[in-house]
């Protein structure tokens, strides 16, 4: 029988998975990017697993919002990231400091 | 050990597998196939919690729209990756130990509370609904002003993203469609009122 706690490991484990990589790939936006929608995947999860075993309707709900905004955060992203390549030649993350924050 | 169990675990093997493909591998094209395929499995496992509308529209959305324009934009960019890769092994340790620990709190947090919460009959099914229609009826009603702020999202991600790219080159020759439309008689042939011209003479 799948318990509540299978699908909260499973959400936590591909968070920490999302965490790892944003740490050892923090130079490549692309990655960077791609981490950022493993999380949300992650957290989607969660959300369908309490939904389900809470009997809830709210939490697919916002699983419904959560991709909507994904989605139009990926596609202005992804905007962002060819205008950036196409001014400055490349897409390392350490070299993006010209607000000299 | 049911077979859903069964299934359960073998697509969360195939998603945490895929995951980890994504952050490991050096080509961000296989990175962004990978990430295909934990999105597709993850849809899996949500078929798997009766969540089944929501699992079509991950793989439509997901697979469909967003990872097709990761792959268009990474092929697109003709990026040198040997620099991008500096610093992997560097923060390797640190990345592992961070995930590990936030890893290790979760699960005990997730092991304290939750494993006791038994699973109940899907509220869908028991009040005679399909998933999507359960689903429908609380979006266009209760929620009905926050779907229509994410189309409100949508329209201005779409805009949004025209602008952002639009380029404006020097130097190329182009028609302009709207001087094209607005150009007069008067502009392009002058009348002239002038003698007729005479063969000088009679007729040869």
């Amino acid at each position: 029988m799948i318990t509540l706690a299978h699908f909260l490991t499973l959400g936590a484990v591909l968070f920490c998975i999302a965490v790892a990589g944003i740490f050892v790939n923090r130079k490549n936006v692309i990655v960077l990017l791609m981490c950022i929608e493993l999380m949300l995947l992650a957290v989607n999860t969660n959300f369908v697993g309490f939904s389900r075993f809470l009997g809830d309707v709210d939490g697919q709900i916002f699983v419904f919002f959560i991709l909507t905004v994904a989605a139009a955060e990926a596609a202005i992203g992804l905007a962002i990231l060819v205008v950036l390549f196409r001014n400055r030649a490349t897409i390392d993350v350490t070299h993006i400091d010209r607000l000299k924050g | 050990m049911t077979f859903e169990l069964v299934c359960f675990y073998a697509f969360a093997a195939v998603s945490a597998a895929a995951a980890l493909a994504v952050i490991s591998v050096k080509n961000p094209v296989v990175a962004a196939l990978c990430l295909v395929l934990t999105f597709f499995s993850m849809a899996c496992v949500w078929l798997l919690a009766e969540a089944e509308f929501l699992a079509v529209a991950l793989v439509l959305v997901y697979v469909g729209a967003v990872m097709v324009l990761f792959l268009f934009v990474v092929m697109m960019l003709d990026v040198d990756l040997v620099p991008l890769r500096e610093g992997f092994i560097r923060f390797l340790p640190v990345g592992i130990a961070v995930a590990v620990i936030m890893l290790v709190e979760m699960l005990m947090l997730i092991g304290v509370r939750s494993l006791r919460l038994e699973p109940i009959a899907d509220p869908a099914t028991s009040a005679g609904l399909s998933n999507i229609e359960w689903l429908g009826r609380t979006l266009f009603s209760e929620y009905l002003l926050p779907f229509e702020i994410a189309a409100l999202i949508l329209t201005v991600g779409l805009i949004a993203a025209v602008p952002l790219t639009l380029r404006h080159r020097v130097g190329v020759k182009k028609q302009s469609p709207g001087r094209q439309v607005l150009v007069r008689r008067e502009d392009r042939i002058r009348l002239v009122k002038m003698a007729a011209e005479k063969p000088e003479g009679g007729s040869p």
